[in-house]
């Protein structure tokens, strides 16, 4: 068990990276607290691999330092780090059983055989795998070699964090809930640190309690799965959490109003100075915030479709696009209409980063 | 492979092929098979001799020394081509300039017709005039393969480890690229050695490539004709006279054709055996 | 250790090219010099071999007469193998997986075997002495082989690459030849790069079904070998040149060669 600090970690893949864009990763400065569940969410080419694969020692970072429970551990070759990996697309030892398989990490440190047994009919166990210990490990589906690879670094006692990269891309539509509720159950159960890369938000919100958004080399929030939804640190956020994302448009502040066009929607507090005037200002809502009202923003609607228990409707306010959320059954204005937002949940970014 | 249609207008497609290979194959072999049974005189006569040929030449002492010769001679190169084949592709650069540098001057011996692997290696490896030949005499031993059973058996060996070992290297070299760089991280994970990677990751990764190595070379090197035959001529003696020498030396030298033609198809026979036993034991070895 | 890594490749390479430097080396130096001394390189730097060889028609048309059956074989092996790799690779038929073997085992055939009969028939046939008898003569190995690279390839291509052109309303062969070759033009490289070789190395076949006028160049050698004593240095020069086309055409496939071998189709 523990804590990982990443302390001003930069990675670049290029010899000598000279602009912003030779970063894979352009500056990380996370602590993951022992024990906890995290997920690691981004698209792709974000940087997730990279520093999944600083965190488990198969890079080493160009700059920064690694630290587990504040011993730095940068230098540290993987095998030393106590880690465990689950990789995008499963990695089993072909001709060895899956017996074998699970006992490979403690033969290769020298543990004796009969604690190696103990220890990994006991993980066998855990995973459902022991009616399948004595079968050759490629002979087994994709979520079956997936639970080998789990439990390769489950049957070590000192693992100190496991890491998912992407594990269920090949797993069958029904058997990845399945799968979930496992490694959700292990975690309760074992309190290693979890770490799960995806790209996608469904995994990403049901798995951890603290998710980590990336966008392009860095962080830009971390926060629980509700934080996330209601309170989006980055316009990217915002896009890329939520089905449909966040709706963002050009607005103004007068004050300590928030402004689009002339109507007002929102407040923020005084002492938020705008001091450039190029910086440019938008006004993020999520489409659930936003309903249709005698006044407020003048909008034409021109789509709506139906998703089941909600109405996606597609507004239009000068050149940008507002989308709204509708409970099923309830009537749309068919042309002209007017929109209000939940103030509470009104968001104004500056430069694509949200002021309080 | 399970959602291919039913189609039986394929068979136009496949059409050309089978009457070329067809043309060239089993016209061909039937004269084969027609030869093996009959006995001729010359002027197209022909005298039904059932299998009396295949009982000579299944009984005689020159077929089976010189089929002794052929696996020994077999044997001998694929025990050195194979591992040093894999050796070589282990060691190879991954990437870098240096990997086409490789592979194009790996690739050159597969390129060079045969007998001129057969002349080059003559010129290399005569005593007074070859490089070879020079270098070992210099160090004191007697070496000349023209006359000396040994030395012409092992100028063979050698000559065919260089014509052939790249085709190894190439085919475990593609082998070793083709495996994704999670089973390496994940073996550093499970703190695995050089040797444990070798033996639980390349090794199981490298058994189909290299079982199409083993058969080719098998093939090949089972029915080796031209180079032997250009770098020795059989000789001294028999030392390297392979099945298919022995064949031309009766077929042509003689005009046995009878006897010929029922070695011919002993030897194919041979082939299809062995290829077919090691590749069924290879592949039930895959699905247990 | 790992230090050291590069060292036996580097040592295997020496290896391979130590005759190879000798041949070369062979190919410049006179008669006089091979015979009389030692020497590790040409004292009497002469092309004279290898200016017999440009002006002497015996020679160099052996030299167009091999590269000649090669492309003959090179074209109709790949021509004929494209269509059947794709039946094999999308349609069941009858008979399919056995004639795919069957096609595979004439891999196997020793052309020893076959010398003789292959002289009596395209003896039969008129063609004795054509570059296509050569060229015919060596489908025998390189169309299975052939067929068996491109199934390769082909499967590698999704399905739904056919369809989508179907329902977009190409006519099949317009489909094959705009949309699917370009696909799997890789293949096709590899595909022809094994054909060139084996065609170009076989000699057993090409010496007995030629005589004088589709002979191939490294046939003769065999024969100024035998018959004029030992001109070693005309022997090396002609046997330098025969390497130059397999090198040109490595070069040109460096990139695929790894691509083609990975497919574990040779």
């Amino acid at each position: 068990m523990a804590r990982i600090g990443l302390h001003n970690v930069r990675h670049s893949y290029v010899s000598a990276p000279a602009e912003d864009a030779d970063w894979a990763l352009k500056h990380m400065d996370v602590e993951w607290q022992d024990g906890g569940a995290y997920a690691l969410l981004g698209p792709s080419g974000c940087g997730k691999t990279t520093l999944l694969n600083i965190i488990s020692g198969l890079l080493t970072p160009s700059q920064g330092t690694v630290t587990f429970d504040g011993v730095n551990v940068t230098a540290t070759p993987p095998d030393q780090r106590n880690i465990a990996q689950v990789f995008q697309f499963p990695v089993v030892y072909d001709t060895m059983t899956v017996y074998d398989n699970l006992a490979f990490p403690l033969r290769n440190r020298g543990v004796k055989e009969g604690s190696v047994d103990a220890r990994v009919r006991e993980i066998a166990g855990m995973l459902d795998l022991h009616a399948t210990l004595d079968e050759r490990a490629a002979g087994l589906t994709a979520d079956g070699k997936q639970k080998i690879s789990l439990g390769r670094g489950l049957v070590r006692s000192d693992v100190n964090v496991i890491m998912f990269d992407e594990p269920l891309t090949v797993i069958d539509p029904h058997l990845k809930w399945v799968l979930r509720s496992k490694l959700k159950e292990l975690h309760q159960r074992v309190g290693a640190t979890m770490i799960y890369v995806t790209h996608d938000q469904t995994e990403a919100l049901t798995f951890a309690d603290q998710v980590v958004v990336m966008h392009e080399g860095a962080v830009v929030q971390v926060g629980t799965p509700v934080d996330l939804f209601e309170r989006p640190q980055h316009t990217f956020v915002g896009h890329f959490i939520g089905s449909p994302g966040m709706n963002v448009l050009p607005g103004q502040v007068d004050g300590t109003k928030v402004l689009i066009g002339d109507t007002a929607v929102g407040k923020i507090s005084k002492d938020t100075v705008f001091s450039e005037s190029s910086d440019k200002i938008e006004i993020g809502v999520r489409p659930e915030f936003v309903k249709f009202a005698s006044k407020g923003v003048p909008v034409q609607v021109t789509k709506v479709s139906d998703a089941g228990r909600f109405q996606i409707v597609e507004t239009r306010h000068e050149d940008s696009t507002i989308r709204v959320l509708v409970p099923e059954g309830k009537p749309v204005p068919s042309e002209d209409a007017k929109l209000a937002f939940n103030s509470a949940y009104t968001q104004v970014y500056v430069n694509g980063w949200a002021v309080s | 492979m399970a959602n291919k249609t039913e189609n039986q207008k394929a068979w136009l497609f496949v059409l050309p092929v089978v009457l070329l290979v067809a043309f060239n194959a089993l016209i061909p072999l039937m004269t084969v098979v027609n030869y093996s049974v009959q006995e001729t005189f010359g002027d197209n006569v022909f005298f039904w001799e059932g299998v009396k040929w295949f009982e000579q030449v299944l009984n005689s002492e020159r077929f089976h020394a010189a089929l002794l010769r052929q696996f020994a001679f077999t044997g001998t190169i694929l025990a050195i081509e194979i591992p040093l084949g894999i050796a070589i592709a282990l060691t190879m650069p991954r990437k870098g300039p240096w990997v086409p540098v490789c592979l194009v001057l790996m690739a050159l011996p597969l390129l060079i017709p045969w007998n001129v692997v057969g002349a080059m290696w003559n010129i290399f490896a005569l005593p007074e005039t070859g490089l070879l030949g020079k270098v070992i005499n210099g160090m004191g031993i007697d070496y000349n393969f023209t006359q000396q059973p040994v030395a012409a058996w092992l100028t063979t060996v050698l000559m065919d480890v260089w014509h052939w070992t790249s085709l190894v290297v190439l085919l475990a070299y593609a082998g070793l690229c083709a495996i994704p760089d999670a089973y390496y991280q994940a073996a550093k994970i499970d703190g695995a050695g050089g040797w444990a990677v070798f033996r639980y990751i390349q090794l199981p990764k490298l058994k189909r490539v290299l079982t199409i190595a083993v058969l080719l070379r098998f093939m090949d090197s089972f029915m080796i004709y031209t180079e032997p035959f250009v770098l020795t001529g059989g000789g001294p003696g028999n030392t390297t006279t392979f099945l298919s020498i022995d064949l031309v030396k009766v077929a042509l030298g003689q005009f046995d054709l009878g006897p010929a033609a029922a070695m011919s198809l002993i030897y194919f026979l041979i082939v299809l055996l062995v290829c077919w036993v090691f590749y069924t034991l290879m592949m039930r070895n895959e699905e247990a | 250790m790992r230090r050291f890594t590069w060292l036996a490749p580097t040592l295997y390479i020496i290896f391979l090219m130590l005759p190879i430097y000798w041949l070369l080396n062979m190919s410049f130096k006179t008669t006089n010099e091979i015979l009389g001394t030692f020497t590790l390189w040409p004292q009497n730097f002469t092309l004279d071999n290898y200016r017999k060889i440009f002006t002497d028609p015996t020679w160099y048309n052996g030299y167009f007469n091999s590269i000649f059956y090669v492309a003959m074989n090179t074209a109709i092996s790949v021509t004929a193998a494209l269509p059947a790799a794709y039946a094999f690779s999308r349609y069941r038929f009858l008979g399919d997986k056995h004639l795919f073997f069957w096609l595979l085992t004439n891999r196997m055939a020793p052309p020893a075997v076959f010398a003789l009969p292959f002289f009596q028939l395209y003896s039969a046939f008129g063609l004795f002495d054509t570059h296509i008898a050569v060229a015919l003569a060596h489908c025998l190995f390189n169309i299975p082989l052939a067929v068996w690279i491109l199934e390769g390839f082909m499967s590698g291509v999704p399905r739904e690459l056919d369809e989508t052109a179907y329902v977009d309303g190409y006519p099949f062969w317009r489909f094959f030849i705009k949309i699917f070759l370009p696909t799997i033009a890789a293949g096709i490289g590899v595909a022809a790069f094994f054909c060139f070789m084996f065609s170009w190395v076989e000699l057993l076949l090409a010496k007995t079904l030629t005589s004088v006028a589709a002979k191939p160049i490294a046939a003769t050698m065999t024969r100024t070998a035998s018959t004029s004593g030992y001109e070693l240095g005309l022997l090396a020069a002609a046997g330098c040149l025969t390497i130059i086309p397999g090198a040109f055409v490595i070069y040109f496939v460096r990139n695929y060669i790894a691509k083609g071998f990975a497919l574990g189709r040779v």
